[in-house]
């Protein structure tokens, strides 16, 4: 197998990506996004699992309430997009392959483990936020959304504020 | 012809999926191109080894906020019709200061695990469950904190709003910015970056 190509020049790439955000303003009037998708998909879940339990839940409703199914939706559909276009990214490139990135000095249990809390953290604090990095920093931003840049202003600060203690899993 | 055509009705609910499906592949090629189906490469941001996250983003939010602005102008776009997420400030600082933590702990954001996971990281699918597990825990405690979260909102209000300046002076310092910052990060690079 041949070495996988380098990265895009993260200027080219972020044009790119700012007219795709461009193109979702323009055709639909609203920005991109991927944590609102998990929402709908757990509400969904929930309800397949506990329709009583689903059905006296406040945030759950909130995704099931309607006519359509709850996965019918505009997030839904763009995240498994965003899914088809970074394979295809990547194939394109001999990046996709299985593996697990860390640091040196990280075991895999504990890397795993650590994307787990991870995700967990974020799922949180994008309900906070109303928003992750896609809807809120990237969206909001170029919109000038003042929520949006007191978030991202917040996101570096926890980031960097972070780094120094999790320096075993990526250095 | 005015934009968002969604917004105007030039094509239904159906179609608009079909939009969001396009969109994604686009928004997914983009990312991974960009390198940021790579937990190591995201996080390379917070130890100064690759500023490739600034980078990318300032570009992007430069590149569509100039979008808008002249769509605007030119009287194409109506930016009153593009959904604004309504500003909840307390919720979303601590929000934000989680996802900061969260990003280093867990490597990724949402986006990016997905486009980790589409391309094989194991690390990416395991961030995946943690997010679902997550999104369980906030809808199981929704009831009790909903007065928490839901306080303080300010509703849909942009900076040139909060701040009484005009939209194009914000718009020059947005990308005042980001040229400052690109320059800052090249010579951050310079000084801690070494292998790229």
């Amino acid at each position: 197998m041949s070495k996988p190509s380098p990265y895009m020049n993260p200027y080219l790439a972020g044009i790119g990506l700012g007219l795709v955000l461009l193109a979702a303003f323009v055709l639909m009037g609203r920005g991109l996004g991927a944590s609102g998708a998990f929402s709908s998909t757990v509400s969904w879940i929930a309800e397949l699992a506990a329709p009583a339990h689903a059905q006296a839940n406040e945030y759950y409703q909130g995704y099931l309430a309607g006519d359509e199914h709850p996965l019918k939706a505009w997030l839904v559909f763009e995240v498994i997009g965003l899914a088809a276009g970074a394979l295809f990214s990547g194939l394109l490139a001999g990046r996709a392959r299985i593996a697990v990135e860390k640091g040196p000095r990280a075991s895999t249990p504990a890397r795993l483990l650590a994307a787990f809390a991870g995700g967990m953290l974020m799922a949180v604090g994008a309900h906070l936020a109303r928003g992750c990095t896609s809807g809120q920093a990237l969206s909001g931003g170029a919109l000038l959304n003042l929520g949006s840049w007191m978030f991202m202003i917040m996101v570096f600060v926890g980031g960097y504020a972070a780094a120094w203690f999790l320096r075993w899993q990526w250095k | 012809m005015n934009a968002p055509f969604f917004k105007y009705g030039l094509f239904g609910d159906e179609a608009g999926l079909v939009v969001a499906f396009v969109i994604g592949l686009g928004f997914g090629f983009f990312l991974e191109r960009a390198g940021f189906g790579s937990a190591r490469k995201l996080v390379a941001q917070f130890y100064l080894t690759d500023l490739a996250v600034f980078k990318v983003m300032f570009t992007a939010i430069v590149t569509a906020l100039l979008g808008v602005t002249y769509l605007g102008w030119m009287g194409l776009l109506d930016l009153d019709l593009v959904y604004l997420v309504p500003t909840f400030p307390g919720p979303q600082l601590v929000g934000g200061l989680l996802l900061g933590i969260g990003f280093v702990v867990g490597g990724y954001c949402p986006g990016t695990s997905v486009a980790a996971t589409a391309t094989g990281r194991v690390d990416g699918l395991a961030y995946l469950f943690g997010l679902v597990a997550g999104t369980v825990v906030y809808a199981e405690s929704y009831s009790g904190i909903k007065d928490l979260v839901n306080a303080g909102g300010l509703g849909a209000v942009t900076l040139p709003e909060a701040l009484g300046l005009p939209w194009g002076v914000l718009v020059l310092a947005v990308v005042a910015v980001a040229i400052g910052g690109f320059y800052g990060a090249t010579l951050i690079e310079r000084r801690f970056g070494g292998a790229a």
